[in-house]
């Protein structure tokens, strides 16, 4: 059955009927290309997903100030909520067993200055646990620490950018600038992975901005890095206790969404993990139909090829071929055909999708698409199997045909 | 070569049964030339596709060169098919995208004969037939006659012992027919057995032997006086 002679004529008929050949071999190569590049394309969201959430803790909690929309205890409505340092003191105390770090963040934007360079940045006033929920990498010095809170330093760190803006190609560190007037000293600068915007920014200690500004205690939003091995339904846990818990504290009614609002980056990842789980179930399906839609074109020009074959197949049998012989032959030709172009297209695909890379990051949400080399295989292996299945089948019909009959084909 | 004794064959079109061949009695020896005459629906071609193993008869004994052919199986059909017996049809059934020599050599690729012996073979015959110059062409690149002589090559290649044709000259005009039976009869002039279906009797006439069918029936078998075909070539 594979013997050299046999191999010999399958060649010289593939050679001898090249759109035969072309047809079924472009159907298979098509539907591996369109399955490697759908299943590559689905990663490639998934890819961006967990791109996105890498650049920031995913145990956290952010907490927005907001003001209330219905009277409770005494209280008119629309009232502001602010949040205050004793807040911090509290939460920490009262959920030690979930927190890890606290920090406030007080946005303030402010004119800075270094010799003639000058230009308006964001600042941020925190605790050293910010460093941790944002993910921020220092590239030189430190990042602002208890003493610096503590002794309402005037320390900065500065983003990356900002030390390029305002220093060029020299070094930033200990050198003095001034923000919005008051003078700081540079004590570390830091990169991070969110983008340019998170670099333009400066930190300092909460506690010395709250001096700038007459010595209050209001501190904006709070950020709660929660203990990682809570889980998922641990910080839905802590979430809801907290929420239940400040709005006791700042006389909020329990009805009242819009008090404060409450961020959970662990719920958020859920939800999106959950979306592009749906989404990749439904890129299987459609990867799933292309294939079977493959079996189904492969099918149909199997059943042609032997159609076509029929008179062939009468002559063939008249001077002597054996049913064993006429099908190994035409299940050999599409066994050879279907594989040839089924990695072909596998080849191209996965070609195709590696020099994508992050081209279409921008505008759709595809990163590094890829698929992995092992359902790649599998799916040309179905492919190759079904299309045999799908050529024994009639060819096992041809070589049981009479040859006196096949012959009369025209 | 050929005993046949009491042959029926009856096909079923729908529920009524058309009773083709009604108990033939028949032999042929070794060397002989026989046409089979009959008009269309005489059961001639059946006669013939049942000697060809192609169909079967549904009663009756069949042996050819002393073997019984009797419920054979499909591959068994086929090896017998490729040892013991040669075909030429009306309509050529070259495979067209095969060159002539490969044609020829295809019976000799089913007996498993290494690929340059079974070349050199077919050259042989395609030689004999007077086509060697025409060897690599397509069947498509050669004239009618010049295809019945490669089928007429591909029949002889495997040596068999009977040459099976049916309506040989059916396709062709009278002088490539005379030229193609002039052929048949060189061959059968070397001691081939030879059995042609015709319904051409200046065709029959060239033959040794004419056995007339009439609706399933033998009604007349008689030698003849060969008329050689190079006369009207």
């Amino acid at each position: 059955m594979f013997s050299r002679d046999t191999w010999q004529e399958i060649f010289l008929t593939i050679r001898k009927n090249k759109l035969r050949t072309v047809l079924s071999g472009f159907t298979v190569s098509l539907g591996i290309l369109i399955f490697v590049g759908l299943v590559g394309m689905t990663n490639g969201l998934q890819n961006t997903f967990e791109f996105f959430f890498s650049q920031d803790a995913t145990n956290v909690i952010y907490i927005f100030p907001g003001r209330t929309s219905v009277p409770y205890k005494g209280y008119k409505s629309l009232r502001q909520i602010e949040f205050e340092n004793d807040d911090l003191t509290d939460i920490k105390e009262d959920f030690s067993m979930f927190v890890e770090y606290i920090s406030p963040r007080i946005f303030r934007s402010a004119l800075v200055k270094y010799k003639e360079e000058s230009n308006n940045y964001t600042t941020i006033g925190v605790d050293w646990g910010q460093q941790f929920a944002e993910k921020t990498i220092m590239m030189k010095g430190r990042y602002i620490n208890q003493e610096d809170v503590k002794n309402r330093t005037k320390n900065v760190v500065i983003g990356r950018l900002v030390e390029q803006d305002l220093f060029g190609t020299m070094n930033s560190m200990g050198k003095f600038i001034d923000v919005g007037g008051s003078v700081f000293k540079v004590v570390g600068v830091f990169q991070d992975d969110g983008g340019d915007n998170e670099e333009r920014q400066l930190y300092m200690a909460y506690t010395t901005r709250q001096l700038i500004e007459k010595n209050t205690d209001k501190i904006g939003q709070i950020v709660i890095g929660f203990k990682e091995e809570l889980g998922y339904t641990g910080a839905m846990v802590f979430q809801r206790s907290l929420e239940k818990y400040l709005k006791d504290k700042k006389f909020i009614s329990p009805d009242d969404e819009n008090g404060f609002f409450v961020r959970n980056v662990a719920d958020q990842l859920k939800q999106n993990q959950d979306f592009a789980g749906v989404l990749a179930i439904i890129a299987a399906l459609v990867a799933f139909g292309t294939i079977i839609a493959g079996i189904i074109g492969i099918s149909n020009i199997m059943v042609y090829v032997v159609k076509e074959r029929t008179k062939e197949i009468g002559i063939r049998k008249a001077i002597g071929a054996t049913p064993r012989s006429v099908i190994s032959v035409i299940l050999l030709e599409s066994i050879f055909i279907t594989t040839i172009s089924g990695f072909l297209g596998m080849i191209i695909g996965m070609a195709l999708l590696s020099t994508l890379g992050d081209k279409l990051m921008d505008d759709y949400f595809i990163l590094n698409p890829g698929i992995g080399t092992g359902l790649a295989i599998s799916a040309t292996l179905v492919l190759i199997l079904f299309g045999s299945l799908a050529g024994y089948i009639p060819a096992k019909r041809a070589a049981r045909i009479k040859p006196i009959e096949a012959l009369n084909d025209e | 070569m050929i005993e046949i004794k009491d042959l029926h064959k009856s096909y079923k079109m729908g529920s009524n049964s058309l009773h083709v061949l009604k108990g033939i009695n028949f032999s042929v020896e070794a060397g002989e030339l026989v046409a089979i005459m009959g008009s269309s629906g005489s059961g001639k071609s059946t006669l013939l596709n049942i000697i060809g193993m192609l169909d079967e008869a549904d009663e009756g004994e069949y042996d050819l060169d002393g073997i019984p052919i009797k419920n054979l199986n499909e591959t068994k059909a086929a090896n017998y098919r490729n040892k013991f017996l040669g075909f030429i049809f009306q309509s050529f059934n070259l495979i067209n995208y095969k060159t002539a020599l490969e044609n020829v050599a295809l019976p000799l690729y089913y007996q498993k004969m290494p690929r340059k012996q079974r070349q050199e073979k077919a050259m042989k015959y395609l030689e004999q037939v007077g086509l060697k110059e025409w060897s690599h062409h397509l069947p498509s690149e050669l004239s009618g006659g010049q295809k019945q002589r490669v089928a007429i090559a591909r029949a002889m290649v495997a040596e068999p012992k009977v040459l099976l044709a049916d309506e040989l000259t059916g396709a062709l005009d009278s002088t490539t027919s005379y030229e193609v039976m002039e052929l048949i009869q060189k061959i059968n002039d070397q001691g081939n057995t030879i059995l042609v279906v015709t319904h051409e009797t200046d065709i029959a006439q060239m033959c040794k032997r004419i056995v007339y069918l009439r609706d399933g029936v033998i009604i007349k078998d008689e030698k003849v006086k060969q008329v050689r075909a190079k006369a009207h070539v």
